[in-house]
C-alpha cells in the first residue's frame, strides 16, 4: 500500500504559496495550509474601516486561496510573539521597518512547532511559495538555507516552486515527491508564475505590491518609528498598530500627536476608542472624530482644537465649537478659530 | 443542544474568525455558536471559514451596528 504524505503550507494569500499548494496536489500530497496574522497583514482592516472602501469585495485572501485549492486553512495568532521580530530583529530590517527574513524564519519556525503540536495529524514536512531572486531580503540564495537552518526545519522545507535551484530535501530523497515535476523558477519575472497559474486554470489571484504586508510601506514604517521616538520606548499594543493605519496622523509638538479621521466610517472607528484616549470632535459644525496620542495639556488644547477644526465643515467659519473629553472626566466645550491650510505645516503630518 | 456566543465586537478581520475558530476547536460536532462582531469582513470571511473547514453557517443577520453569525460545528 502506498503511504500518502501529508505537509503543512504556509499560506500568504499571494499568488506564489497557492501555486507551490497546487505543484504538490498534482503529484498526490495532502495539503493543509497555515496563516500567521501578526497584526501588520494588510487583510481586511481598512476595508473594515474606511467609507470609500465600502464596495469593494471584501476578502481575506489566504481564506479564499485555501477554498480554491480546497484544502483546510489555520490562521494563528501570533501577535504577541511577533514584537520580537519586530523589535529585535537578528538580521536587521528591509528598506523600511519589514525584519522579512527573521519574519520568515520566525513563520517556518511556527509551522514546524505546529507540526509538532498536531502530530497525530501526521504532517510530514512544511512547504513555501518562495521564489528564489522574488524578493529582496528574505527570497534569495544565500537566505534560503538559512530559513531552513534557523527555523529549525531543516529539510524539512520544501520550496516546490525553486527546488530545482536548492539541495534536495528530506521529501525529495525519500521519494515522497517527485523532484522532477517541481520548479526552478528564480528571480523577480512573474512570467513563470503566471504561466503556471494558467496551466492550472488559476485566474482570479492576489497581486498585492509590496507583498502583504504594512510594514513595507513607507508612510507606515514612519509612523511606527514616530511613535517609538515620542514614547521614548520601542514597544507597541495592538491598538497602535491598527490605529497606525487609521486618519491623518499629525504631530505639532512632541508631546502629541492627532489622529484625525478622514471619512465617516474612520470616525465611528475611532469612536471605539474614545475611553483609552482624549477625544476632540466639533459641536457646532459636522467633522471628524479625533483622537489624542500623548499628553494633551490644558495650555495646549486651543492648539489642537483648532487643527481638527480645520478638517471640519467649519474650516471656513470664524469660530467653531469642539468638545474635548479626557477619559473619566467630563467634557470640555472651547471655542477656537480653524486654522487653515497654511497654518497646519507639512513637517506636521506623520 | 449546546448554544454558545462569543464577543467579537470591535475586532478586526481576520481576529473573529481566529476567535470563532479557537472557540470551535473547543466544541463538539453539532453544537452552535453565535459570534457578535462589527467588522463587515465577518460576513465573508466567517463563512469562507466554515465552508472550507468542514463547519456550516445557519444564520447571519446585519443591522446598523452589529453583525451576529451563527455557525454549527462540523464533524
Amino acid at each position: 500500500m502506498t503511504v500518502k504524505h501529508k505537509a503543512v503550507a504556509l499560506i500568504s494569500g499571494g499568488l506564489d504559496s497557492m501555486l507551490a499548494v497546487r505543484v504538490l496536489q498534482e503529484q498526490g500530497i495532502e495539503v493543509e495550509g497555515i496563516n500567521f496574522y501578526t497584526g501588520f497583514c494588510v487583510e481586511g482592516h481598512t476595508h473594515a474601516i474606511r467609507n470609500h472602501d465600502k464596495n469593494k469585495q471584501k476578502r481575506n485572501n489566504a481564506l479564499w486561496v485555501a477554498e480554491q485549492l480546497g484544502i483546510k486553512l489555520h490562521i494563528v495568532d501570533v501577535i504577541e510573539e511577533y514584537k520580537d521580530v519586530l523589535l529585535n530583529p537578528k538580521h536587521g530590517y528591509g528598506a523600511n521597518m519589514n525584519p522579512c527574513l527573521d519574519c520568515k524564519i520566525f513563520m517556518v519556525g511556527k509551522a514546524v512547532e505546529w507540526i509538532k503540536e498536531h502530530h497525530k495529524d501526521g504532517f510530514d514536512f512544511i512547504i513555501t511559495g518562495e521564489v528564489i531572486g522574488q524578493r529582496p531580503m528574505s527570497q534569495r540564495k544565500h537566505t534560503m538555507p538559512i530559513i531552513s537552518e534557523q527555523s529549525g526545519a531543516d529539510d524539512l522545507l520544501l520550496r516546490p516552486l525553486c527546488a530545482k535551484n536548492l539541495p534536495m530535501t528530506k521529501p525529495e530523497r525519500e521519494g515522497w515527491v517527485d523532484r522532477e515535476k517541481l520548479y526552478d523558477f528564480h528571480g523577480r519575472n512573474r512570467k513563470p508564475q503566471i504561466a503556471l497559474a494558467k496551466e492550472f486554470g488559476l485566474n482570479d489571484f492576489a497581486t498585492p505590491a509590496g507583498g502583504c504586508c504594512f510594514l513595507t510601506d513607507k508612510n507606515y514604517s514612519d509612523k511606527l518609528v514616530d511613535l517609538w521616538q515620542a514614547r521614548n520606548s520601542r514597544d507597541y499594543e495592538m491598538d497602535d498598530i491598527m490605529l497606525l493605519k487609521v486618519g491623518r496622523h499629525i504631530r505639532p509638538i512632541p508631546e502629541f500627536k492627532l489622529i484625525i479621521a478622514r471619512d465617516a466610517g474612520e470616525s465611528k472607528f475611532l469612536e471605539g476608542y474614545r475611553k483609552q484616549f482624549t477625544s476632540i470632535y466639533a459641536l457646532s459644525h459636522s467633522g471628524p472624530m479625533a483622537l489624542v496620542d500623548g499628553e494633551l495639556k490644558e495650555e495646549h488644547y486651543p492648539l489642537a482644537a483648532a487643527i481638527v477644526a480645520r478638517f471640519g465643515q467649519g474650516r471656513e467659519a470664524d469660530e467653531v465649537e469642539l468638545d474635548i473629553t479626557v477619559p473619566g472626566q467630563d467634557s470640555m466645550q472651547i471655542r477656537t478659530s480653524p486654522f487653515s491650510a497654511e497654518e497646519v505645516p507639512q513637517e506636521w503630518y506623520l | 443542544m449546546s448554544r454558545e456566543q462569543l464577543d467579537a465586537r470591535r475586532m478586526l478581520c481576520p481576529m473573529p474568525v481566529i476567535k470563532t475558530q479557537n472557540r470551535v476547536a473547543t466544541m463538539s460536532a453539532g453544537e452552535e455558536l453565535e459570534v457578535i462582531c462589527t467588522d463587515p469582513g465577518a460576513l465573508s470571511d466567517i463563512p469562507a471559514w466554515a465552508r472550507i473547514n468542514g463547519h456550516q453557517v445557519i444564520h447571519s443577520v446585519q443591522d446598523e451596528d452589529e453583525i451576529r453569525i451563527t455557525v454549527r460545528v462540523g464533524a
